[in-house]
């Protein structure tokens, strides 16, 4: 046994290596810096223990605050329509019919691209004078077009429609996995007892797949949560701040003004967020959900 | 369930929902300049190629590719050799820590990016390795890490133990069981994992923002998203790069979906 714990260990040290260095530490070591006052790139100007402060101005800090809101705002609104458009997919994609190894590719084309590719595409749909959107809206009277993504609350639904376009098929590959460990049988006895296919929905799939929904809520929240490609290429946080989500912020912070104390505390924050809504899931699911290839 | 009659029905609209916005960028960078700005919009496009010519002239698009092709390689390749040995030290051994192990890679896999992103950036730099392929190549490792190893693991926890226990019997060490035993009978779990991180590598912005600060090492995101032209937008070129910067992930995804549809949610839910 000792031979075991040896030879686990050492096959399991290179990848541990990465990951202490690149993820461990660098938790910690934000929470750390987050209690400090320095610039970025001119690390020789020293550190300044300032403990707190940068807490107390974060809550003092209307664009941070804002941020925060803007982004549990986004949370709320994109997470549980990517899980319901996602559970509808998986339960068109369940069935067999010709071509539907097709249309599982043809679903799959928005979660392959680049999420920048797909940011610079709605910004050209959403665009002020030729975007497919003002043209669906008002034809050629071009006097009327809008511009979506220079309007606060347009703006931040832009983005929410191209992170439900990008991410509804990840939801709904989920869904599918939870969908294909639902016995055939069960069906077919619920339909020889003369059960609608409404009913069957609503009695056996649904109770059924709650794991498998809360798992796809659970991913969601949390890649939501981070959302940042879609707002750089979209709008840079405009207009107004209307769309600076909490990712944004603290990268702005940190990387564009060079503020690493105060853009760590950022960080700390969002990172928190996340931490409390993974066990808030996790605690709905019951940890036996997630033992994946665990025994 | 039963088979309902609206079915056809469901197939366009989610088929055209997942489709038609990305087909209307790639007709866009077929177009000729006077089309892209057309109204009413024109939906047949002339085949012209000129933005094609001018993302690759003038807009540097072949070195974004290298360096992505090279970045999205490099690192698949070494996170796929890391991984394997993780997840077999994880599906083989029953220890106390290798679950606990596996938690904590779920668990980074959830980490905010900006959350580490700060750090990370310091220890590049105080390594001399920000601007250099094998800065953005490290952080990418442990990056992807996670999604190797869980996607591994569930393959290697089919293989019967059996099999190589029978190489070791017969004077295998355990390495070269592992080598030339499990890791053929695992090939199709590899791949599997290998076409997932590359997805995943290709697609990355954020760390390679950051990292990556010298156009001439630039990957494709970060040309992509840092398109220059502040008040006309050159569209055409833009979509040009985004369909040549697609097409690679659009065939993987066309051949190898029962794969990547089989790796996504690999055990994801157990029944």
């Amino acid at each position: 046994m000792r031979e075991a714990q040896r030879v686990a260990l050492y096959y399991v040290l290179p990848s541990l290596v990465f990951v202490l260095l690149f993820s461990i530490y660098p938790i910690f070591e934000s929470f750390r810096l987050s209690l400090y006052r320095m610039i970025l790139t001119l690390p020789w100007l020293g550190q300044k223990f300032v403990g707190w402060e940068n807490y107390r101005d974060l809550l003092t800090d209307p664009v941070a605050m804002k941020s925060l809101l803007t982004t549990l705002l986004f949370v709320a609104v994109t997470a549980p329509v990517e899980v319901l458009l996602g559970l509808f997919m998986a339960l068109v994609l369940n069935e067999s019919f010709r071509g539907r190894a097709l249309l599982r590719a043809v679903v799959l084309v928005p979660w392959a691209i680049p999420t920048v590719v797909s940011s610079q595409m709605w910004r050209f749909i959403f665009n002020d004078r030729y975007g497919l959107v003002n043209f669906f809206l008002f034809g050629d009277a071009t006097h009327l077009y809008v511009a979506p993504l220079a309007e606060p609350y347009l703006a931040l639904i832009a983005i929410m429609v191209a992170d439900v376009w990008k991410t509804s098929s990840f939801a709904a590959l989920i869904i599918l996995a939870g969908l294909q460990t639902i016995p055939d049988e069960l069906y077919e006895a619920a339909s020889i007892d003369g059960a609608t296919l409404w009913q069957q929905l609503r009695h056996i799939t649904l109770p059924l797949l709650k794991p498998a929904l809360l798992l796809a809520l659970l991913f969601r929240t949390i890649d939501a949560l981070r959302v940042f490609d879609l707002v750089f290429v979209m709008t840079q946080g405009g207009p107004a701040d209307a769309t600076n989500v909490l990712q944004f912020y603290g990268y702005k912070k940190t990387f564009a003004e060079g503020m690493i104390g105060y853009g760590s505390t950022i960080s700390v924050v969002v990172f928190f967020a996340a931490l409390l809504l993974s066990l808030l899931y996790i605690r709905l699911l019951g940890a036996r959900v997630l033992e994946r290839p665990g025994r | 369930m039963r088979q309902n009659a609206l079915q056809p029905v469901w197939w366009v609209l989610i088929g055209g929902f997942s489709l038609v916005p990305y087909l209307w960028f790639v007709l866009t960078s077929w177009k000729s300049p006077a089309q892209v700005t057309a109204i009413p919009p024109e939906i047949v496009p002339e085949f012209h190629w000129g933005f094609y010519l001018s993302a690759l002239r003038d807009y540097g698009l072949l070195r974004y590719m290298r360096n992505s092709a090279i970045v999205a390689s490099l690192t698949t390749l070494i996170s796929i050799a890391i991984g394997s040995f993780a997840a077999y030290s994880l599906t083989r051994f029953r220890l106390s820590w290798t679950r606990i192990y596996l938690m904590l890679l779920l668990a980074i896999s959830m980490f905010p990016q900006i959350a580490i992103a700060g750090p990370v950036w310091r220890i590049l730099n105080t390594l001399g390795w920000l601007n250099t392929y094998q800065g953005i190549v490290a952080a990418y490792i442990a990056l992807s890490l996670p999604l190797a190893v869980w996607i591994l693991a569930t393959f290697f926890k089919e293989l019967p133990y059996e099999v190589e226990e029978a190489a070791m019997i017969d004077g295998c060490t355990r390495a070269q069981a592992l080598w030339k035993v499990v890791l053929p009978l695992a090939a199709p779990g590899l791949f599997t994992a290998s076409i997932l991180v590359f997805i995943h590598v290709w697609n990355e912005f954020f760390f390679a923002l950051l990292i990556l600060t010298n156009p001439a090492l630039q990957t494709l995101p970060v040309g992509i998203a840092l398109f220059p032209g502040e008040y006309t937008m050159p569209w055409g070129e833009i979509a040009a790069a985004s369909t040549i910067a697609t097409l690679p992930l659009i065939a993987l995804t066309l051949i190898f979906q029962r794969r990547i549809v089989r790796g996504l949610s690999a055990g994801a839910v157990k029944g």
